[in-house]
């Protein structure tokens, strides 16, 4: 411990100048009132918090809720079997991970920008289908919740997929033998031994998944169109083209209060299973 | 003719780069406790998986009452593992462990049968606890009841004793042996430890290298080896002249004698009950000969030693 210290010590001084400073400066312009021209003025008040309230908050706070959840079943649903192969692929195990991390090294922006040639009415996949002659009109691709959903999936799958290969690889294949050899065919071993010895790594990538989803703004910004309104896009709105800092800084600070009660009550849940 | 409940007929199995069981073939009576004794490597572990069905031979074939099984999933043969880790399910209890195979057809008669060998093994009172917090040898009951408590016809045991300390070992052997003749279940027991494999057996085969060396009772494994293989590795013998002789078998006397041979004791190690005498011949042959505890023999001694015609191992 004594030695590790001096080595936290950068670490700890960025974080709180990075987290903490920034944490404290959104508290205090959530209790501030509105510039007219943006930024904050006194007095202090707690109106911002109240307007929480306002029903057409509550339905895009639910929004958001909604397709983080839906994205995040989907990479559960698409991540499991590919953790599952990566981690019985012996030697190719590496390979296959460089894979999944692969997009990476390409900025998400320009990830979502491609995502937007391919979909939009005169994208890629719409031509393809109309020179092929099996649509006429261009299908709705793009400005839509399958859009950002889509674009969550596609950006968030490798946060799912590391977390779940983690466990998996180390599950141990003799308690799958002891599963078959108690007669529990591949179905039945899947759920009763494989899946619930994989929550920790479920849970883990669920969170780091679900997190991001839900204040996302690029994503929706670009695939969604006008339509689609989410917390985060309603968070940026407020510091640009509403100039109602406070409020914004509110809005902010309700997303992370919800999400750290979501994490705290996935680790209660987590000891309880331990 | 005593009744079969497994047999195999003329497997083989490679893998990739070497032959793990070369052209076995074994019949296993019916309530039998049965040893595949070797040392590691030598293929007993590839049968046991053959037979549990996680390998599939190379080559022959493998009967279970009469139906030929070779090619059927674990989960439809009705054998059940002891694994050597016990590879007990830590998310479940000690009672989910044991129900695991029941999740289909849990009826009364399967909880009465649970408790019932819950209270067999001992467990009934910790039957909500995990595995993490079992010892070692209670967690070798959970594993051993989990697997009899689905009345196989043949349990299949994975060297089930090695990961228990030596004290547990001697008690656990006994109890298992006890357990075995309640429950009249066929053991087939694998093992690299020549003392389990005798003292709990009624019948053992002796591999090497993939093959089988011979099949026997205890004592005719012991006492008539049919190759120095396994006249070696069940215990110590003295190579004489061609001849095995044990070290218990040998008597020795300390003034000489016309029938004895000469040698000089170059060792005396007590070892509480007995002693062991390391000697040489003039040759140079070692030879090792155990004498009751208050034997006076000294190293750098001359001595004559004897033995009964009738405990010659020849082979």
């Amino acid at each position: 411990m004594r030695l590790r210290n001096p080595f936290l010590a950068p670490t700890a001084l960025l974080m709180a100048i990075t987290m903490l400073a920034p944490l404290a400066i959104i508290v205090v312009y959530s209790l501030l009132t509105r510039g007219a021209y943006g930024g904050v003025e006194l007095p202090w008040t707690i109106e911002n918090f109240t307007r929480l309230w306002d029903p057409v908050y509550g339905i895009i706070f639910l929004r958001s809720f909604w397709i983080a959840a839906v994205a995040t079943a989907l990479c559960l649903v698409l991540g499991f079997p590919l953790a599952m192969f990566i981690a019985r692929s012996g030697s190719r195990k590496n390979l296959y991970l460089s894979l999944v991390i692969l997009p990476f090294w390409t900025s998400f922006l320009i990830r979502t920008y491609a995502w937007m040639f391919l979909l939009r009415d005169t994208g890629i996949l719409n031509s393809a289908l109309q020179a092929l002659h099996i649509i006429r009109e261009p299908l709705p691709l793009l400005y839509n919740d399958g859009a950002v959903i889509l674009g969550l999936v596609y950006g968030f799958l490798p946060f799912m997929v590391l977390p779940l290969y983690a466990t998996l690889e180390r599950l141990d294949a003799s308690l799958l033998e002891a599963a078959a050899d108690l007669g529990a065919r591949p179905w039945d071993t899947l759920v009763r031994v494989t899946l619930p010895l994989c929550a920790p790594g479920i849970r883990a990538g669920a969170i780091l998944v679900f997190v991001p989803c839900l204040g996302t703004y690029l994503t929706s910004d670009l695939l969604g169109g006008s339509k689609t309104v989410l917390i985060g896009n309603l968070v940026q709105n407020q510091f640009t083209a509403s100039r109602d800092w406070p409020f914004g800084a509110a809005l902010s600070l309700a997303l992370m209060a919800i999400a750290m009660v979501l994490l705290l009550a996935a680790r209660r849940r987590g000891e309880e299973m331990l | 003719m005593p009744d079969t409940v497994l047999e195999l007929r003329r497997v083989s199995k490679d893998f990739a780069t070497q032959r793990a069981v070369a052209d076995v073939s074994l019949e296993i009576p019916r309530g039998a406790f049965f040893s595949l004794l070797g040392p590691s490597g030598c293929g007993k572990t590839t049968i046991l998986r053959m037979v549990a069905g996680f390998e599939t031979p190379t080559a022959g074939e493998v009967w279970l009452n009469g139906q030929r099984i070779d090619a059927l999933p674990p989960y439809q043969r009705n054998v059940n593992t002891v694994f050597q880790s016990y590879a007990l399910f830590p998310h479940l209890t000690v009672q989910g462990n044991v129900e695991f195979g029941f999740r289909h057809k849990k009826g009364t008669d399967e909880i009465r049968r649970v408790l019932d060998v819950l209270k067999q093994v001992r467990l009934e009172m910790k039957a909500s606890r995990k595995p993490s917090e079992l010892s070692g040898g209670e967690r070798q009951r959970v594993a051993l009841a989990r697997a009899i408590v689905l009345q196989p016809d043949v349990l299949l045991l994975d060297e089930p004793l090695s990961a228990l300390d030596p004290q547990l070992r001697k008690q656990v052997r006994v109890e298992l042996r006890d357990l075995q003749r309640r429950v009249g279940v066929t053991f087939l027991f694998v093992t690299h430890d020549q003392e389990e494999a005798l003292s709990m057996s009624d019948q053992i085969a002796v591999m090497n290298g993939g093959a089988l060396e011979q099949v026997g009772t205890p004592r005719e494994i012991y006492a008539r080896p049919r190759s120095r293989f396994v006249a070696d590795f069940l215990g110590a013998m003295n190579w004489i002249d061609g001849i095995g002789v044990r070290p218990e078998a040998v008597s020795i006397c300390q003034s000489p004698t016309k029938t004895g041979r000469k040698a000089i004791v170059t060792d005396v190690t007590y070892l509480g009950s007995f002693c062991h005498i390391a000697m040489t011949l003039e040759g140079g042959e070692a030879i090792l000969a155990q004498v009751p505890p208050g034997s006076a023999i000294q190293a750098g001694q001359t001595v004559c030693f004897t033995w009964n015609p009738e405990d010659e191992v020849r082979c």
